[in-house]
């Protein structure tokens, strides 16, 4: 694993990481003014795993996705520097960066029921992503997508690739949303609350599965959640933003010496099995956290 | 202790299927009871049915000495039973002021002191008189929760039905509702009946809690037993190692 020192592969020799971030800002016009969504969030990131953690509104999401590519349009985007392998993001033409969407660095949304394409059967929406990405025939594509039902323990694939999304269940919806997004064998996977919108039960699961995969195919992940202990259980390293910023960066084994109020204060106002505190610890936010 | 709401047999049908298939439930006042499952394991379905959102097709329920059946409810009933839905961005109406959400629970009840009750019912729920005429547009997430509560409370109910209030929200916010319902709890002697898909909140807030699914009860425990273990469904088991979290291995 790369951490701590990025730039440095295991033989010594130096290489891009994987992606580096340096000063990402996102803000958005609106008719009172401009909102700074994200507010020069920083990072490199090898082939590990790194979590970011925060609430709503503390632009973990629109960190995500200005990463992808999929901020909207009238957003504007700066940076000292977004790159991939040493290759800047923002600069690229837009039919560059549509090589390496989907293809190098892909994303896994929230909610399956609205990600989907509802009117295609789950197995023409996948080899659609798999031939926009390579020259395929239509035989080799479909035996390539029910290999890769069959690594996100789907059973039954053949039945499945001819359902359309309504018909089968979140859990299952999500496992073909990860199906899709690792089809092309991606370097870079992001995940944006990928178990939020599922049962408790079923959580564990598709978590397994995407732990499976990502250490299997050895792919560098960013898992953005607004839960703390799962980021931290799931991932080597997290980022805990408020406000637009990171506050915090901690080593997920260290979640205990955590040291930033912001941090500690969402650690401790989760009320657990077993610990009897009436009433809950509150967040105290303070304003000079978000300055 | 007596039973304030008494659940005999109750079944609810939507064509063929059984959304709740003959659950009996018996809430005592005063207490705090859980109900805890996955998505449609008929938790919601069992809330919906006992306040007359949905009709249940046979079996009892009694509510504070009174029995009730179907879909009909009585205007008392809703003086005695108030309930907070999940969603605080779809249970309140976008075009009407906070004001006019507070007052029409009063004028439906025949209140005449209104403006008091509406200063004292934001006040009681952590919102000064300057939220008083915004809209729940203009409001946040856990304010507008905060709003749904107050719209509960201002009739002086003695029954809260609780579905999901908190699982939309945010964990800090979430601590201050949970801490804000404990407190009007304590405050006046009420009843609740709770539902989540999360082990840690029925067990810091509930006495009791039982487990649903597909439509049936598994078993009704005291919190404490999630705590030591005692209980002797497998689903419960499994339910509670999900509340855990990821572990690898």
């Amino acid at each position: 694993m790369m951490m701590g020192n990025p730039s440095v592969n295991m033989t010594g020799t130096t290489e891009a990481p994987l992606l580096a971030v340096d000063d990402l800002r996102v803000t958005f016009p609106t008719r009172t003014g401009e909102v700074t969504a994200v507010r020069g969030v920083s990072f490199t990131l090898g082939k590990e795993r790194l979590g970011i953690v925060g609430e709503s509104g503390s632009g973990k999401s629109q960190t995500g996705r200005a990463i992808m590519g999929l901020t909207a349009g009238h957003a504007k985007i700066t940076a000292n520097k977004l790159e991939f392998r040493g290759r800047d993001l923002l600069s690229m033409p837009k039919s560059e960066r549509r090589h390496i969407r989907g293809k190098q660095i892909a994303m896994i949304l929230q909610d399956p029921k609205y990600s989907l394409n509802p009117v295609m059967t789950i197995g023409r929406q996948i080899v659609e992503t798999l031939k926009t990405h390579e020259k395929v025939s239509g035989a080799q594509a479909k035996e390539r997508v029910i290999a890769m039902l069959e690594a996100v323990q789907i059973r039954d694939p053949g039945r499945v690739y001819d359902l359309y999304p309504h018909e089968v269940s979140g859990g299952m919806g999500q496992r073909v949303m990860i199906a899709m997004m690792l089809i092309c064998g991606p370097e870079l996977l992001i995940a944006d609350e990928p178990t939020s919108a599922l049962d408790v039960t079923v959580q564990l699961d598709v978590l397994d599965i995407l732990d499976k995969l990502v250490s299997e195919r050895g792919m560098g992940l960013i898992f953005v959640s607004h839960d703390l202990r799962l980021v931290s259980s799931f991932c080597d390293r997290v980022l805990v933003m408020y406000a637009g910023r990171v506050v915090e960066e901690l080593a997920s084994a260290d979640l205990s010496k955590a040291s930033h109020p912001y941090t500690l204060g969402l650690l401790n106002c989760l009320p657990t099995i077993g610990s009897n505190r009436h009433p809950l610890p509150v967040l105290d936010r303070k304003p000079e956290w978000s300055l | 202790m007596s039973a304030i709401i008494s659940i005999r047999d109750m079944l609810v049908t939507y064509d063929d299927f059984a959304a709740l298939d003959h659950v009996s439930m018996d809430v005592e006042e005063g207490e705090s009871f859980g109900i805890v499952g996955e998505s449609g394991s008929g938790k919601s379905t069992l809330l919906r049915a006992v306040s007359g959102l949905e009709g249940f097709n046979s079996g009892t329920l009694t509510v504070a000495g009174k029995t009730y059946s179907g879909q009909s409810r009585t205007k008392e009933f809703y003086r005695t039973v108030q309930m907070v839905f999940q969603d605080p961005y779809g249970s309140l109406h976008p075009r009407q002021t906070v004001d006019r959400l507070l007052l029409e629970p009063l004028a439906i009840h025949g209140f005449t002191d209104v403006d008091v009750r509406i200063a004292r019912a934001l006040d009681e729920v952590g919102l000064g008189a300057g939220f008083r005429f915004r809209y729940s547009h203009q409001l946040s997430g856990g304010q507008r929760q905060r709003i749904a509560i107050a719209r509960a409370l201002i009739l002086e109910p003695k029954i809260l039905l609780l579905d999901e209030p908190t699982s939309a929200l945010d964990a800090s916010i979430q601590a201050e509702i949970l801490n804000l319902l404990e407190q009007a709890k304590r405050d006046r002697g009420l009843t609740f009946v709770m539902v989540s898909h999360d082990l840690g909140v029925i067990s810091h807030m509930c006495g009791r809690l039982a487990v649903m699914k597909s439509g049936k009860v598994v078993e009704t425990v005291p919190a404490q037993a999630l705590e030591n273990r005692e209980f002797s469904a497998d689903y419960t088991r499994q339910l509670l190692v999900a509340s855990e979290g990821f572990s690898r291995g």
